[in-house]
């Protein structure tokens, strides 16, 4: 097993130094957060503005989309099946995409963490909520990935969706009604994680949305995924 | 001696659409054995069965004794298989895609630069596959499928869309697998490359084996006209019937110095499956 998620591991970062469009998604908010960072300073402004932004957003983004792209690709250039063939189990599959994924997403996390002025325990914290998020969007991304026939499918549905992940909590600053939705999201709840302190945040509201978040996105890629792992 | 493949009773169903019926067919081992039939007659859906891709409706497909669609990891090392740029990825280059596939297997890559050598690839080995022509990610695909070493062999229209010269390169390399005891599967509409390559074909036709033989033996069996074309020195060309009193007739051109060139006239494959289907194979 291990072997055949070495193998994917490998296969995805020689993969990914040529795919411009994945590694994008990777960098560009890591560096919209130094420029931002660096750049405008307005007096007033909240601790680590841009940063918990801009994490938001790559949290609803990079891992989505990019899990989404590589099993959809695999499934229109028929390499999953040959993989079917070479024995490749769905959970090590899976398990290479996401360490693959998280490794990267983790590392141009701790950029916009330092970037975006955290240190120590706050760090440590802000680390966790994005391993968290990192973690669902990559479910959402693999159901996506899965669930669909071909590439221009699950970008088309991928889209909306990481849209929605990546701006709602950033509009919801600005008008009620919509933060009454975005607060149903988990990328709305990880964005209060990070901007409130422990004492302020709604513990019981946090933790059911979050569950009720995961579970709904375990449930579709479950089917997603043994559907595409089974016969087309 | 067991059959390297055997269907009993295959039929398939697209929805409504029945697309295999009832397919009885048996492959011997080390032999190449060819599928003809026009583009929609079934033959890309047979493969997907025998190679484990696609459960069919009803019936039985065996694979070396073993159920196609539960053959284990050890018995899927068995089986190449090359189909339509079939697990190619686009960004790797042609080592890479090789090395992967290795590593899956846990091998190390001392023998990725002899295979592309082999199917004259070295020089481009660096390439990304996205950047190769038609033949070249053919002759990949084919590296690929014979990468494990394979007992058998399953192509898919190995040759469809490319060049004489690389159609004919890829028949070298298919026939230096059967040299090696391979037992190869082939689908192909071109009754050239079956008539050259394989010892036995099957005819396809909406689903039906309507035919089934040695490529030569069906030519003689449907050879109706049994008649000799003698093309003369003058230009003029002649028919003669098998029969006592052409002999002379042909003794007379010889003795003459007449004779340009003498031939039978079975019929092609070609000719055969419109015998039998009032329709072409290269549809």
């Amino acid at each position: 097993m291990m072997n055949h998620v070495r193998s994917i591991l490998w296969k995805q970062l020689k993969d990914t130094l040529k795919n411009t469009a994945i590694l994008i998604q990777f960098i560009m908010f890591p560096c919209m957060t130094i420029i931002m960072e660096n750049a405008v300073k307005i007096p007033n402004m909240q601790e680590h503005f841009f940063a918990n932004l801009f994490a938001v957003m790559y949290i609803g983004m990079a891992p989505l989309t990019s899990m989404s792209a590589i099993i959809s690709e695999e499934k229109e250039s028929n390499t999953l099946r040959v993989l079917r063939m070479y024995n490749m189990k769905a959970h090590s599959y899976f398990l290479g995409n996401a360490i693959y994924i998280i490794s990267i997403c983790m590392g141009g996390s701790l950029i916009i963490g330092i970037a975006g002025g955290y240190q120590g325990i706050a760090l440590v914290r802000f680390m966790v909520i994005m391993l968290i998020g990192h973690v669902i969007s990559m479910f959402v991304g693999a159901a996506i990935g899965a669930g669909c026939k071909n590439q221009m499918m699950a970008t088309s549905l991928s889209v909306p969706i990481m849209m929605l992940a990546s701006f709602l909590p950033m509009l919801s600053t600005f008008n009620g009604t919509i933060e009454k939705i975005s607060k149903t999201i988990y990328t709305e709840q990880l964005y209060l994680l990070m901007n409130k302190t422990a004492d302020s945040i709604v513990w019981v509201e946090t933790i059911t949305v979050l569950i009720v978040n995961v579970c709904l996105i375990a449930g579709c890629f479950s089917i997603a995924y043994r559907h595409a792992f089974k016969e087309d | 001696m067991q059959n390297a493949i055997e269907l009993h009773n295959v039929h398939h169903s697209f929805k409504e659409k029945e697309v295999l019926k009832d397919i009885c067919l048996g492959v011997n081992k080390g032999e190449i054995f060819g599928l003809l039939g026009p583009s929609g007659a079934g033959k890309t859906t047979l493969i997907n069965i025998m190679t484990g891709q696609l459960r069919p409706t009803g019936g039985e497909s065996l694979i070396q004794g073993a159920d196609s669609h539960a053959l284990s990891g050890e018995q899927y090392k068995k089986i190449g298989i090359m189909m339509d740029h079939f697990g190619l990825y686009e960004r790797l280059s042609c080592y890479d895609n090789l090395k992967f596939y290795e590593k899956l297997d846990g091998n190390r890559d001392e023998n990725i630069d002899r295979i592309l050598k082999k199917i004259g690839l070295l020089e481009a080995k660096k390439l990304p596959v996205a950047k190769l022509s038609k033949g070249m990610k053919n002759r990949l695909s084919f590296a690929r499928a014979i990468l494990r070493k394979p007992d058998i062999l399953f192509l898919d229209e190995p040759t469809c869309g490319l060049d004489p010269n690389t159609t004919e390169e890829l028949h070298n390399m298919i026939l230096e697998e059967k040299a090696r005891g391979t037992t190869i599967f082939l689908t192909t509409h071109n009754m050239h490359e079956a008539q050259k390559l394989c010892d036995h074909i099957a005819l396809l036709h909406e689903g039906i084996i309507v035919e089934y033989g040695n490529p030569s033996e069906l030519c003689r069996k449907y050879n109706h006209q049994r008649r000799f074309m003698i093309h003369l020195k003058n230009g003029n060309d002649v028919l003669l019937g098998h029969e006592r009193e052409s002999a002379d007739a042909i003794a007379n051109y010889l003795k003459n110095d007449e004779l340009e060139t003498i031939h039978t006239t079975e019929p092609d494959l070609e000719t055969i499956f419109m015998e039998l289907t009032g329709g072409k194979l290269d549809q």
